[in-house]
């Protein structure tokens, strides 16, 4: 039994233009200690999906169907007393936006050690110790005297720390990240992805990585899911994910993703905005913009399937799974492209020598 | 930027504002058409003798300048001279009559912050239910009812028909059980619209603060909901409540004004209506007056406090 | 396709064929395109709506779209918030029978022409002993009648035009001086800016009924304000334009950094043209909203000052007026002629609160009318 599993998720919200449907069907599972990426456009449903596991929607947003076991108890039936003793104690959850996600008008160390006073008994005293260590431990230079800061007097790189200390502070078994890097300066998100590398390697806590950023999880994860449309497309281990993407979505995130060597006049994009969740397209939801739809897409739904046996999707979490007709054996063209690996040292050693490689 | 600072540079802003109050309140009576003798007398009949006197006494042989300084000298120490109408020292009957107002405003603010803030936060936090919208509708009802009409109908209801609250003894001391029970009705009267502003601005900030992530965050933390609401929704939704302290007391004031007269209630909104129908100008100028400076000096105390509540405000 | 081969070397990927993928498939959809087009136009928007709603609607509507379907728009939303077209039923019903309560005559030295005939009041509201006095509500006086024996119904009725005129004057007057004050402050910013800023400060020092009180008796003498009522809206004009220039100047202050207006400097365009084109259009919603509670606010101030015996000559068949006369009549237990106009000034402050509240849904349904009320101050 994994420590999180996630079966047939369905999220609604309901807006004035109707209800969308942000989440559509999901499943996926995460082990302990494993680091599992859920990447997407914006308005894929990713936030949704993560803030569904806490029962945290915003707004209008409600969980309409499926089941979240945490443990195997079933989040969704939880009493309110039971929600609260597993929201950051045992699933904690670190916000894109820090700055909004402290409360402006207490201290960061009283709200990290507002977390551990209500999940443990601890003293004030004791909880005031444990919430410095933990600064300490995520990387705030002397954290005894920023303690008693506010907000407002943290930089945004120090805001993210601090709300990963907070989210850190009662030893939880699942963090979930939700665009932890995402509106911070490149340098500053080195630092926090450096921190959550670490926390990945060495702690036993399991990651739940929600991002757009393909690089961001190609440094972090030990799995990926590709979410379009509030589905889940395809699913990999994260080097078989990068060398060899099946969906034509994930193809189409990797050809778009910029890079430092590009020798390419123009950065080729998915034609088209994300779809409607409104009112979704028919068959499969990428095939307005898939350049290699042919007619049966607009029509025939496909299902996450082994895409060398074609079979449905096992018990196995590792087994690499896309939702493509390609791989029932139903387009006729097929999918026209292709990998290359440029590690060629002749073409581009002097580029390599300027910039690291994510991996 | 320190507090003190911040406080000090809020000062500087402050005496400006006092200076047009004093102004304004000043060239009230040379606002009055005719020679301002007669508006100070009350435009009777006076013989010479009275009218050199009041001239001299109001400094009106003087250039307006000096009139004013010389006014705004009395003012600050106080003496305001004798009213031409009742011939009673203005000062002094300010002096009792402040207090008697001061206690039925503060009883109806803190029955509007009684009722304004539980029923705010309920209200915000059930947006859209129907505890909202009884909120919503009396709120609104509480804020169209004149205060006048709700004064009359509480005295005909409770006084002339089931005869309670009905007698204030002419010698209760001011902190006494008798004016207590008097006070019921008319703090009523005077704090419902209060209660239902304070109601729709908490409601208002309290819905935008339950937007805000750090609410999600504080959940995501588990903290019980009570919690969230009361120690983090609320402490920042409050904020912007506080800004409107003044208004809060202008509005007190103004229904002061009305209610006083309708119970009988020797305060200063009696004092005020009574003086403006007799035309006696120097108790109108000192009591607009003393209005003006308690609503500068009011707004004064909100920022300041503002500023110690919002660590972030340090300019 | 299935020939493509999983690599096992490991370094910097490249993706191709997506992109040329996709080209031709722009090619070939081209000739097919034309009956597509509006639907990819539709998937568009819809697409961005739907962004938007997920994240809650932020962006209000563009103040440049066209005014003429932006006003039909918010009529739309206004129609269908069924509290506001409640209270818009209730003014509309206040109005005509204050209208035709009585004939509306214009009288010179010869000739005296009758602008409006219908008379809904069954008697004269100034007429005195044409019942018994305090008389209990009867089919002849539904409201009763008062301690002169005037009818009550009729003096309810015909009031109503003293609280809508000078609700509807009062408020115009203080938007006609308040909003360029506001607007010429926010634009220009510097002395004049704090010029005008400290004059409404010095304002706001007093309430607005303190004010308006000691206000009267200086009107009252001024002889081209006539009678009572002129008086009146004076007096409340004069203390309300204070609140829209705060406004109108916080939202002139935030309008003229956009970038329309800064092209608009760039290229030329006089300051006058400026506020009138662009700025003032982009800031009146929020003072529309508050205006209309104001109408209000400044009726319940209108009614105290009648209450207070201020302003309007005594016995006057103003709804304040008429409740202060009926004081005495309630202490010795005739509550209806207290009741009545109390209840008829509580409808139309509640049914104007709630076109208000309609309204500020209308035309900026993420503004909230109380922090603007709020602002104000």
């Amino acid at each position: 039994m994994a420590l999180l599993e996630v079966e047939d998720l369905v999220v609604q919200y309901y807006t004035d233009d109707g209800v969308v449907r942000a989440v559509d069907g999901l499943s996926y599972e995460i082990r302990a200690g494993e680091t599992v990426g859920l990447v997407g456009e914006s308005g894929a449903g990713k936030s949704a999906a993560s803030r569904a596991v806490l029962r945290l929607l915003d707004g209008t947003g409600e969980i309409v169907g499926g089941e979240i076991r945490f443990r195997g108890r079933d989040i969704r039936e939880l009493s309110a007393d039971d929600l609260q003793a597993i929201r950051g104690n045992e699933i904690a959850m670190v916000f894109q936006d820090a700055g909004a996600a402290l409360n402006p008008v207490y201290t960061v160390g009283e709200q990290i050690a507002e977390t551990i006073r209500v999940h443990e008994d601890a003293s004030d005293g004791e909880a005031r110790n444990r919430t410095i260590a933990l600064l300490d431990r995520v990387g705030i230079p002397n954290p005894a005297a920023r303690y008693a800061d506010y907000p407002h007097e943290f930089s945004g790189g120090m805001q993210q720390r601090a709300v990963i200390a907070m989210a850190l502070s009662c030893d939880p078994a699942v963090l979930i990240c939700d665009e932890p890097t995402t509106g911070l300066d490149v340098t500053v998100q080195a630092g926090i992805l450096e921190l959550l590398a670490e926390l990945a390697a060495k702690s036993e806590t399991a990651i739940q990585l929600v991002t757009h950023d393909l690089g961001v999880v190609a440094e972090l994860c030990d799995r990926v899911l590709v979410q379009y449309a509030g589905e889940i497309v395809e699913r990999a281990p994260v080097d078989e994910l990068y060398y060899d993407p099946k969906h034509p979505y994930t193809v189409g995130l990797l050809a778009a993703t910029p890079r430092l060597d590009d020798d390419r006049e123009r950065l080729p994009t998915i034609p088209r905005p994300a779809p409607d969740l409104v009112d979704p397209p028919t068959g499969c939801r990428f095939h307005p913009r898939c350049p290699y739809a042919e007619d049966c897409c607009a029509s025939r739904r496909p299902s996450l399937v082994d895409p060398v046996s074609g079979r449905p999707v096992d018990g196995d979490p590792e087994t690499h799974v896309a939702a493509c007709l390609e791989y029932t054996g139903d387009l006729e063209a097929g999918l026209d492209y292709e990998v290359q690996i440029r590690d060629d040292a002749d073409s581009n050693c002097r580029e390599r020598k300027q910039q690291g490689e994510p991996r | 930027m320190s507090l003190g600072r911040y406080v000090g540079r809020r000062l500087a802003v402050t005496v400006p504002v006092l200076f047009g109050v004093t102004a304004l309140t000043f060239s009230f009576v040379h606002l009055l058409p005719g020679d301002a003798v007669d508006a100070i007398v009350g435009f009777r009949a006076v013989s010479p003798a009275t009218e050199a006197a009041t001239r001299a006494e109001y400094h009106l042989d003087q250039p307006v300048w000096d009139q004013y300084l010389l006014w705004l000298r009395d003012a600050i120490t106080l003496e305001f001279g004798e009213s031409p109408v009742t011939g009673r020292d203005v000062s002094a009957t300010i002096g009792r009559r402040l207090p008697a107002t001061l206690a039925l405003g503060g009883a109806a603010w803190l029955l509007a912050l009684a009722i304004g803030i539980p029923a705010g936060i309920v209200a915000a936090v059930r947006a859209g239910e129907p505890a909202d919208e009884v909120g919503r509708l009396a709120a609104l009802a509480g804020i169209a009812t004149p205060n006048f009409w709700l004064g009359l109908i509480l005295l005909f209801v409770f006084s002339v028909r089931l005869g309670w609250f009905r007698v204030l003894p002419p010698d209760a001391p001011l902190v006494s059980l008798a004016t207590a029970k008097f006070l019921v009705l008319p703090t009523i009267t005077l704090g419902t619209a209060s209660a239902a502003l304070v109601m729709r601005l908490l409601r208002s900030s309290m819905r935008r603060e339950l937007d805000a992530t750090y609410v999600t965050a504080a959940r995501a933390k588990g903290l019980p909901e009570r919690t969230v609401i009361l120690k983090h929704v609320l402490r920042n939704a409050v904020l912007p409540v506080v800004t409107v302290a003044g208004l809060q007391l202008a509005f007190l004031v103004d229904g002061a004004v009305v209610v006083e007269g309708i119970f009988s209630w020797p305060g200063m909104g009696r004092l005020l209506v009574q003086s403006v129908l007799q035309r006696d100008y120097p108790v109108i100028q000192a009591i607009v007056l003393v209005i003006g400076i308690a609503i500068v000096l009011a707004n004064l105390l909100v920022d300041i406090v503002y500023a110690i509540l919002d660590p972030r405000i340090r300019y | 396709m299935s020939d493509r081969q999983p690599t096992t070397d490991r370094g910097r990927i490249r993706i191709v064929g997506f992109d040329e993928a996709t080209e031709q498939k722009r090619d070939s959809d081209a000739s097919s395109d034309a009956a597509d087009a509006d639907g990819a136009a539709a998937d568009q928007s819809i697409a961005s709506r739907a962004a938007t709603g997920i994240e809650s609607t932020t962006a209000s509507t563009s103040a440049l779209a066209q005014p003429g379907r932006r006003l039909e728009n918010a009529w739309r939303r206004f129609r269908r918030n069924r509290s506001a077209m409640a209270g818009l039923a209730v003014l509309i019903v206040m109005t005509v029978l204050a209208v035709f309560a009585r004939p509306i005559t214009v009288a010179t030295a010869e000739v005296t022409v009758t602008l409006q005939p219908f008379s809904l009041a069954p008697s004269d509201p100034a007429a005195m002993f044409v019942g018994p006095p305090n008389a209990s509500p009867s089919p002849a006086h539904p409201f009763g009648t008062d301690w002169a024996g005037r009818d009550q119904f009729s003096r309810v009725l015909v009031g109503g035009r003293y609280t809508l005129s000078i609700g509807l004057v009062a408020v115009g007057l203080a938007l006609c001086v308040g909003v360029p004050l506001g607007a010429i402050a926010g634009y220009f910013g510097g002395w004049i800016d704090e010029a005008i800023m400290r004059v409404v400060d010095v304002l706001y020092a007093f309430p607005f009924l303190v004010l308006a009180i000691a206000i009267v008796p200086i009107l009252e003498p001024v002889p081209i304000l006539g009678s009572g009522y002129w008086t009146v809206v004076v007096a409340l004009a004069v203390t309300g334009w204070v609140g829209y220039a705060r406004l109108i100047r916080g939202e002139v202050l935030s309008v003229r950094e956009r970038e329309y207006v800064t092209a608009a400097r760039a290229l030329g365009v006089p300051d006058r043209t400026i506020i009138r084109r662009h700025v003032v259009p982009n800031a009146i919603a929020p003072v529309v909203v508050q205006a209309t509670l104001n109408i209000g606010t400044v009726v319940l101030t209108a009614a105290a000052l009648g209450f207070l015996g201020l302003g309007l000559e005594p016995g006057s068949a103003e709804w304040g007026a008429m409740l202060a006369q009926g004081r005495s009549s309630l202490l010795r237990g005739d509550w209806h002629v207290t009741v009545f106009p109390g209840l008829a000034i509580f409808l139309f402050v509640l049914a104007i609160n709630l076109v208000g509240d309609g309204i500020n849904d209308a035309l900026e349904p993420n503004r909230d009318v109380d922090d603007d009320r709020r602002r104000m101050r």
